[in-house]
């Protein structure tokens, strides 16, 4: 076995528990994507190109027919834009990597994936081998186990009889207590929450998503204290 | 297979939009030191937009969706996600029968 093979199996060997844990999530999304009405393949596609399971759930929340075009693509924009913080700290340390590379390597970027590199940097160097064994093996099995959803969705029927609409919200509510860090996380998700139900109530249409988001980040802001980054500077290696 | 023309179209736009957020930090390293009120702002947003999605069905659809959001919330800190969550699902559909 090469030093590459190697490198790709070690890569794919450290990713393995997220692997076993995001399968189950991915069968879920495919089972929600098809019966909002998506075909089998065009949930593949989606799984496929857009690789990004947040941004995934909260596009077929979305979902309508036909589809908000517009709306979906500033979603992804405001779901994903995490992504370019986690690109600019990950680009550093990409000296391995040729040009084409790096940009053929972005495409694989997930949130799992961007950690375990960086774990990875502190550790060994990252390899592009490494990185793929990585990213390559997250995409078969979410693409692969969205498929699989998809495929058992069809044979269920309305949704709501198994509370498989509020499945969406469970599953958020589930990321988002991962986000809990101290009482000024408490005041933005309340903010947020209360600014987005009230615009929800009183304006037609998805804009209730970017209302709250915008006045959680504002409180955010506005809450940033000095003391708290100086104190977190010490422990963190940044 | 079966594929609707708007919808391919939705699909590619998502897909090219995420893919310029993940390409756009190779020309903005300097993002990664972002320091004090706008990266406490940055940090934020992924929780602020979770929450603005689900705020309707949790705080506005009815009280069996607050209650069952609640039970998530609790079942989370304690067990892993599909588990929290499957809780939350069997919460709701429990609820529903028993509130109406």
């Amino acid at each position: 076995m090469g030093a590459r093979s190697q490198e790709f199996s070690a890569g794919a060997i450290a990713i393995l528990p997220v692997l076993i844990a995001t399968a189950p999530v991915a069968v879920l999304f495919g089972t929600l994507a098809v019966v909002k009405g998506l075909s089998p393949f065009e949930v593949w596609l989606m799984s496929a190109t857009v690789f990004a399971g947040a941004l995934q759930f909260v596009a077929i929340d979305q979902w309508a027919d036909p589809a908000p075009l517009g709306l979906l693509v500033f979603t992804a924009l405001v779901v994903n834009v995490r992504h370019v913080l986690m690109t600019a700290s990950l680009g550093r340390s990409m000296t391995g990597f040729s040009g084409p590379t790096k940009y053929v390597a972005m495409f694989f970027l997930s949130d799992e994936a961007w950690a375990f590199a960086e774990r990875r940097v502190r550790e060994a160097g990252l390899t592009p081998a490494y990185y793929f064994g990585i990213g390559v093996s997250m995409w078969l099995v979410w693409t692969s186990s969205c498929l699989l959803g998809a495929v058992i969705g069809r044979g269920l029927g309305d949704p709501s009889a198994y509370g498989f609409n509020f499945a969406f919200s469970a599953v958020f509510i589930c990321i988002l207590v991962g986000f809990w860090s101290n009482w000024r996380t408490g005041v933005v998700l309340a903010c947020s929450g209360a600014v987005s139900a009230t615009v929800h109530l009183l304006v037609p249409g998805a804009w209730y998503i970017m209302a709250g988001a915008f006045a959680g980040v504002g409180v955010a802001a506005a809450l940033h204290a000095e003391i708290d980054e100086q104190k977190t500077d010490g422990v963190m290696p940044s | 297979m079966s594929l609707d023309t708007n919808t391919a179209l939705v699909i590619i736009g998502m897909a090219l939009a995420t893919y310029l957020t993940r390409i756009a930090g190779l020309w903005l390293t300097q993002l990664a030191g972002v320091k004090g009120r706008a990266r406490s702002a940055m940090d934020a947003l992924p929780p602020a937009v979770l929450m603005a999605v689900i705020a309707p069905t949790v705080l506005a659809t009815g009280l069996a969706e607050t209650i069952a959001a609640c039970i998530t919330v609790i079942a989370a800190f304690r067990l892993p996600l599909l588990v929290a969550a499957a809780a939350g699902v069997a919460s709701v559909v429990a609820l529903r029968t028993l509130i109406g």
